[in-house]
Formats: structure tokens, sequence, C-alpha cells
């Protein structure tokens, strides 16, 4: 768990952060509601919840925008170093891996809308809503490492992304069994591999937040050190 | 200076961001072991160790009366002059020790120039401002000599485009920039192993600045430099290894992109972010 900061002697400077970290938290849960939303839409074939998927992207995509302008005006204004840099520059890099998963939840509601009927076998919805749920925790906890500064929880995060990888393909398995038995379900099976492409990117999203909670609270690439202790 | 555009060549050389293996690569040319300095009864520093590496940037940072001037005055025995100051600890130029009483401490300071925060030169022509280093220490035996080691200074210290027509006109008239570039000509002038700069921009505009940290920048190639600066983007920019001096103690040591990016020290941490430590 990171160590408490001293404040700025600065307080605007100190509120600027304050203020970046919790749009990042805001946009955060944006996303996470987002992704949620979708599931259960495409899970329900929800036509009109999928479409408020789409239209709620919109916002996510306003609040990356917002964060991108709040940090480059704290490194043009107040040139920061050391920790508070780290803070800046993975909220950029948090807030563009947060629309690109925004953007996977918008994937999710676009083949939604485009499915007619939900005609598998229910075991496969389960095995879609078990993956859904996984990943939604992945990004939680992810976030969590990120607002707590916690580098073992990243690290346990990162860990954790062969399980989404793992579902993943056994779903692609299961889909490609329906597709050779009947042609019928070629065109459903089809939108429900990418659904679980995008669930499956979402994870590694997830993953990159957590790297990003990592270099925030260490300073060190999680990549690097990861090989370091291999090679020890 | 781009003439034509107005513009300021900042160059970054690739060097800028040496990895610590570079860094510990490069050859030490100053060692300083558990350096104290008494005031009277007041210990100005307390047992200081640091290697100062050849042919690069070191600065030293920290509050004010940290003991980084300090330390650096101890470094071309500027404290013999102070009254009550008393020195201990050993420093050694190239292996050997500054302090033996057999040492001439002129010699010394011609090999460890200093230039100080606010531009200081002699009220003399710009020409003899320069010569007067060489003069006082034989380097040249004829007018020719001389005049090779001016203009070859001057021109080291990028100011000789603009004062080559006026080299009889006093130092004193020179803008503060110029007369900054001046100094720093006048302290090559005697082929100095080591420039030691107090704060050398602290009263310079930020063209000025940024044009004394490209000097800064190109000297490295062929002196051991040590900056003590109260700007911490200055340090930053220009050095490769940075100090970080805390009430008399030397707190942090390390490559500079480490200092900026990662601090392993609190202290360095807040001072260094402008937090209140």
């Amino acid at each position: 768990m990171a160590t408490a900061l001293n404040e700025h002697i600065v307080t605007s400077y100190e509120d600027e952060l304050i203020n970046l970290n919790k749009a990042i938290s805001e946009m955060g849960g944006m996303v996470e509601q987002a992704i949620t939303d979708a599931a259960n839409a495409l899970l329900k074939l929800d036509h009109k919840a999928a479409q408020d998927v789409r239209q709620y992207d919109k916002r996510i995509d306003g609040m990356k925008d917002r964060i991108t302008e709040m940090a480059v005006s704290i490194i043009a204004r107040r040139q920061p170093i050391a920790v508070d840099l780290r803070m800046v520059v993975t909220a950029i890099q948090v807030a563009n891996d947060l629309e690109r998963t925004g953007d996977m939840a918008k994937q999710l509601a676009k083949r939604t809308v485009q499915i007619e009927s939900l005609a598998l076998a229910p075991k496969f919805y389960n095995g879609v809503k078990h993956m859904t749920d996984l990943v939604a925790r992945q990004l939680k906890a992810a976030l969590d490492a990120y607002a707590s500064r916690d580098a073992a929880k990243a690290v346990d995060v990162c860990a954790h992304d062969d399980e989404v990888d793992a579902m993943h393909t056994s779903l692609f398995r299961e889909l490609l069994t329906y597709m050779m038995e009947d042609p019928r379900n070629i065109s459903q099976c089809i939108h429900l591999l990418f659904c679980t492409k995008s669930l499956e990117r979402v994870g590694d999203h997830a993953t990159n937040i957590a790297e990003a909670a990592y270099y925030l609270e260490t300073g060190r690439q999680l990549g690097q050190d990861e090989t370091q202790r291999q090679q020890l | 200076m781009d003439t034509l555009t107005g513009n300021t060549r900042v160059t970054q050389s690739p060097d800028v961001t040496s990895t610590p293996v570079e860094l510990s690569k490069r050859t030490t040319r100053l060692t300083a072991r558990d350096v104290t300095v008494h005031y009277g009864s007041k210990q100005a520093l307390h047992g200081i160790s640091i290697d100062i590496p050849d042919r690069a940037v070191t600065s030293f940072i920290g509050p004010s009366g940290c003991g980084k001037s300090t330390f650096l005055r101890c470094i071309n025995r500027m404290n013999d002059t102070i009254e009550g100051a008393k020195v201990g600890g050993t420093i050694k130029l190239d292996g050997e020790d500054i302090y033996d009483p057999s040492l001439d401490v002129v010699e010394l300071r011609a090999r460890i120039g200093m230039v100080f925060q606010k531009p200081n030169p002699f009220p003399k022509s710009i020409y003899d401002n320069v010569a007067y280093g060489p003069r006082i220490h034989g380097l040249a035996r004829s007018r020719a000599e001389m005049d090779e080691i001016v203009h070859s200074s001057l021109r080291k210290a990028g100011l000789w485009q603009e004062v080559k027509d006026r080299l009889a006109e006093p130092g004193t008239g020179l803008s503060g920039g110029q007369q900054q570039r001046l100094c720093i000509a006048r302290a090559i002038a005697v082929s100095p192993e080591v420039i030691l700069m107090d704060e050398p921009c602290s009263a310079l505009d930020p063209i000025a600045t940024a044009i004394i940290e490209e000097l800064i920048d190109e000297l490295r190639e062929n002196y051991t430099i040590v900056i003590v600066t109260h700007s911490m983007q200055q340090a930053a920019r220009v050095s490769q290894k940075t100090a970080f001096f805390h009430l008399g103690n030397l707190v942090e040591e390390g490559n500079t992109s480490d200092i900026f990016t990662n601090p392993r020290n609190k202290q360095t941490q807040d001072y260094i972010t402008g937090r209140i430590g």
C-alpha cells in the first residue's frame, strides 16, 4: 500500500492533482457501468438498453478529452516531476484505456442490436455472463489499484488476465462447434464471437491500467520487473 | 541563437537520458570523503561523500542553507578565505588531495575555476577580463599567443560573434547574460579541468539562461562541471548527475533522470515536487 504523500506547498497545484484523480475515478465508474449495462443488454437481448449504451459512449469520450486537457494544462503550467509527473502521465494513459474500454461496451451494444434472437444453448450464455463478471472484476480491481496506488494489487490484476484469455478461448471453441452443428447459427455466432473478443480486450485494458498503477506507485515498469524476477 | 529566426537552440544531447551504466562508466574526477565544514562553532556540513564524474555536469540542489554552496566552495578552497571556517575530511582531484599543505592554492584555483551567481566582470576591457588569468599564470609568451587564448576562450563561451568588434570596450557594458558568458570565458582562459558554477543563471532572463544552459551542455565535452542551482528544472535540464542536500547532509545522489522521475528518498521527493516536508 502506498505511503501517504504530503501536501504541496502550492494549494492550487494540490487541488488540480486531486481533481485529476477525481476525474479518473469518475470516468472509471462510467466505463464500469457501460460494460455492465452492455453485457446485460446482450444477455437479455434488450435493444433499447443497447442503444442507451451507444449514446452513453459520447459522454465517456468527452470525459477522456477533459482529462487530457487537465493533464496537459498541469504539465504546461506546473512542470510536474517525480510522483506528480507519474500521476499526470498515467492519468493520460488510464483515460486512454478507459476510453477504449468504453468503445468495447459500444461494440457489444452494436452487435446486440444486430442479433435477432438468442438461440444457443443456455450454457453458452452462462459462459458469456461468467466472462463479463470476470472482466468487470478485473477492471474494478485495476481502477482500485490505481486510485489507492497499490502495487501488489496491480500485480495481482495482471496475474489474473490469463483467466480472461482462457475464458475467451473456451467460448471461441464453443461458438465454432455451434457453427459446425448448424449453419443457421453462423450469423448469430459471428456476432457473439466479436462480443467475446470485445470482452477479452476489456481484460487487456484492465491489465494496462494495472500496469499504470504499478508504475505510478513504484516508478518502475512492471514488465521489466517481472522479467528481472524471472531471471533471478 | 539562430540569427534569422531569433530562436534559441537548446540541444538535448542523447546523453541527457544516460542510463546508470553509462554514468557509472565515466571516470571519477573529484572524490570527496567525509567532508565537514564548521563556521566557528556552527557545523555547516556533516560528512559529505560524493564522486564527481569526469566530463559531465553534476548539479547540487537543496533548500537555502542546506550546505550545497558551502560544499561547492570547498572544492576550490574558497572557504579558506572565510575567517573561522574549518574544513575536515578529504577532497581529491585526480587522486591528489587538494587540502595538501604543500599545494599552491592559486594554481589549484586555475585548475578548478568558478563562475558566480552575479556576473562579476573586472572593470576592465572585454579583452583584459579574459587575458587577466592567463597573464598572472604566465600562460602566454607573446601577444599573439595571448590573442589566441582570448579569442578561443570567447569562442568557447559562445560570446565571440557578439564582442569580436569591441574587445577594447569595458566588460561591464555588456548585458547580464553576456557578462556571465564573459565570466565563463575568463574561467576557461586558464584551461581549468573543473568549472564550478554557483547559481550562474539566477540573475538572468529565460533566453540568456537558455544560452548559458546550451553553453554548459557544450562545455561538458571538455570540462567537469559542478553547478549549484535553485532551479530544479535547470538541474533536470543540464545535469547528468544530481545530488540533493538538506541541513548540511547529502540526502541522495544519482542519475538526474532517476532523481527527477523516481527519487528513492522521501525528503528528496518532498523537496523536488514542492511538498511540505
